[in-house]
Formats: structure tokens, sequence, C-alpha cells
């Protein structure tokens, strides 16, 4: 339970730490704030020959919010995040994610980029990603790029960077008017990795019918999913449950394989999906209704 | 970096961990190490006035910090109203995760006097403690505040 032996670099720009990757490629991890790395690292299963420390990089830590985004340098603490009153009052589902993230005293060291960039397909972050239509700022030996979260997350803790390319930083759109939402997960204990949670928002018209909905789940596959079809049946549909059980039998039977493991089998992980993305629609709805 | 006040510089291989500095280095046998995977909270300091956990911390990735470690609570031999609450209150039996629930139990101090009961479980969740039951670590922290407050 120590790390094996690397080599460590502090770099102090972000053209030093891409050099430092092209250098290493392959063989590098960017350190964050390392509450998946280190651990990583303590149980020998990541052995990278070296890693290259972001903290002394300027101009990674900030929070810039307004009504159309809210945009976070990559090596903001979650908690910093959580506890900004900008964020609480602009985008409440962002802050409710971020309380589900591990522990405060995790959230204190642990970054929004590193979690993103991490891409554990149970984490919060990656899910609120994807079900906000956030967009990813990189940058590599090639320059700067922006890479849409609908294309970032591939596989397992694998997204469109590059080895070579860090992320720098990264913009979630508010919610519309009349927009409700909702993030629910369960886990074994609170601040576990989410055994199936749901992101969900509905906005609905003023005749009191769904005009548009967004799920996203997350713990039941290799990446954050987006139920697209389930989405598809709500729309122009009534906010009542039988139309939300409906879209959370579609949205579990349209799962690819969940994943077994010693924390729930795949059954048990699609029937959570199911009854968790009818809660999850029921509390946006109710949201909306209130905006 | 500067721990508990006192400044200290050392060069350390890269992959030791905070936490194994603090104990193994400069001798501050205080921070407990757990679980070594940031989850039960043992090994939890005080990062820049934040509560990390220091098993997942590198030390490098401390330097030029300030830091305080459970050792730093006390002043010379009068215990931190905290420390009292909790040897009133029976906030531990065997002690292993109470350096690091004191530490967290700090942080929520220094940021509001008057935390409230989800506030308090919510920094309390962090840790996990085998043998009280948490209702008296609960309890200490409610005392704690009671004793800030008059002091």
């Amino acid at each position: 339970m120590k790390p094996p032996v690397f080599d460590y670099a502090a770099p102090v720009s972000l053209a030093e730490a891409t050099d430092l990757l092209v250098r290493h490629e392959g063989d590098a991890k960017v350190l964050s704030g390392g509450q998946s790395l280190v651990p990583l690292l303590n149980m020998r299963l990541a052995r990278p020959a070296i890693l290259v420390d972001l903290a002394r990089i300027p101009d990674l830590d900030w929070v810039r919010a307004d009504d159309e985004t809210v945009a976070i340098g990559a090596m903001t603490r979650q908690r910093t995040v959580e506890l900004s009153r900008e964020v609480q009052a602009r985008h409440p589902l962002l802050h409710a994610g971020l309380q589900l993230i591990a522990h405060p005293q995790n959230r204190n060291q642990g970054t929004v980029g590193g979690s993103l960039a991490h891409a554990d397909p149970a984490a919060e972050l990656p899910a609120l990603a994807l079900a906000l239509d956030a967009t990813f700022d990189a940058v590599g030996p090639g320059g700067a790029r922006s890479v849409a979260a609908a294309d970032f997350f591939l596989t397992y803790l694998t997204t469109a960077l590059a080895p070579t390319e860090i992320l720098t930083a990264v913009r979630f759109p508010t919610l519309a008017r009349r927009t409700g939402w909702s993030i629910i997960e369960v886990a074994r204990r609170h601040g576990d990795f989410a055994l199936a949670g749901v992101v969900a928002s509905v906005g609905l018209a003023t005749d009191g019918a769904i005009d548009r909905a967004r799920l996203v789940l997350f713990g039941v596959g290799a990446t954050p999913v987006r139920a697209a079809a389930a989405e598809g049946l709500l729309v122009g549909q009534r906010a009542e449950a039988a139309v939300f059980a409906r879209a959370g039998a579609r949205a579990a039977g349209d799962l690819e394989e969940p994943l077994t493991d010693v924390h729930a089998s795949a059954d048990y992980r699609r029937d959570l999906a199911r009854v968790l993305v009818g809660r999850a629609l029921a509390e946006a709805a109710a949201r909306a209704r209130a905006a | 970096m500067t721990v508990n006040g006192e400044r200290h510089e050392a060069d350390v291989e890269p992959r030791t961990t905070l936490v194994d500095f603090l104990r193994g280095t400069l001798g501050l046998t205080g921070t407990h190490v757990g679980c070594e995977h940031g989850v039960c909270g043992a090994c939890t300091v005080l990062w820049n006035g934040k509560a990390v956990r220091s098993c997942i911390m590198l030390a490098v990735q401390a330097d030029g910090a300030e830091l305080k470690t459970v050792e730093g609570l006390a002043d010379g031999p009068t215990l931190h109203p905290i420390q009292r609450a909790f040897l009133e209150k029976h906030g531990l039996q065997c002690g292993f995760c109470t350096p690091g629930f004191m530490i967290s139990v700090y942080e929520l101090l220094s940021r509001t006097s008057t935390p409230t009961d989800e506030e308090i479980t919510d920094t309390l969740g962090g840790h996990i403690c085998r043998c009280t039951g948490y209702q008296s670590i609960v309890e200490a922290v409610h005392v704690a505040v009671e004793k800030m407050r008059t002091k």
C-alpha cells in the first residue's frame, strides 16, 4: 500500500508541462489534486514513470459564473466550487452534484478538472458534464482546442484527451428557465462511488407538458450514459408518474451490460437505474413547476 | 513547509505520502495511517486551513504549505476545547480515528461557530470509527461548539 518509485516534475507553465508529457509520452501521468491518482499509486494499480504536477501552473484555479455559463479552471478544488455563492445561485444542479462527491475532506483537495480527466464512469462530474453539454478546453503541443462533452468520454477512465494534452477548463451551461433538475444516486455508504445514479433535467411548456428532457445515468456503463430513447418518450407527454416509469423502464432496458462487481450485480444496477430515473424525473418535474 | 507553526525543510522521495513524511521524518505520530486510500479519515490533517487526507497526498504536494496536525491543537498542557469535549462526551474509545475526527471538527468550527446538524453530519461522514457508534462524537461536537462560544 505504498506507491511505486516514480519521478516528479512541477512545471510552472502549460508549455513546460506539455513538453514534459511529450518527452515521456505514455509513461507520464498528470497530477492534479491526486484524490483518484494517489490511491491508484498506493494500490500500485498505476505505475507511471513520472508525475507532472500542475499545482505551480498559474491561472488554472478560478470560477466565473454568469447567467449562461459556469466556467471553472481545471485545478479549482471541488470544495471551492461547492462553496461558491455564485455557483449556488446560478447553478443549483452543479452545486448539488458536487456535494455528492466523496467527502468534504476529499473535495478540499480534489479538483474539478482532475475528476473529469480521470473519467470514472461512476463519478458525478462526468455525468453532470454530459447532461449539461459542457465544453472542455485543453492545451497540447499543437495548441489549444475545445471538446464537447458528448465527444469527451470514450470508455473506462479514458477521454478524448491525448496523453500529451492537459485539460485547462470546463464550461457548464446553466439550465434554461422553467427547467427542473435532479441528481440522485445510491451508494453502499454515503460518499462511496455510486452503484447507480441519474442526472435529469425536465423543461415544462406553459400547458404543463414536457417540452425537453435530459437523462444521463452513471455507474452503469463504461462512461456516463445518455438515455436518448427515454428522453424521446418524455417529450410532449404530461409530467406524471406513469410517464416517468415508462422512461425509467426504457432507460434501464437500453443499457448495455452494466458492471457486475463485488458491490452489485448487473441486474441489480439495471433495476436501480430504472427506479432512480423515475424518482429523478419526478423531482425534476416538481422543481420545474416551482421554477 | 510549516507544521504546527514550526518550519521544516527536507528532501523527500516523490513517492512519500504526506502522512508517512509527518510520522516517519518529522516524528509526528499523532496522525494515523488507516485505509491508505482516502476513505477512513484517520490521516486527516489541516492543509492551508482545510482538512485533507494525508494518505492520498504526496509530501511534495505540501511543499510550502501550512499544516496543522493533532499535535498542534493543545496549547502546551492545556487541551483544546475540541479535545476536552471529546474527553467529556466519550467521543472516543480506542482513539485510533480520533486525531482525524478532531482535525475535521477543527476545520468546521473555524469556518462557522454555529454549525447546523447537517454540516456536522457531513463533516463526520468523512471519517470511520469502529468503536463509538458516532452518537457520542456528534455530542462532543455540540459540546465543543458551546466551549468555543463561551471561551
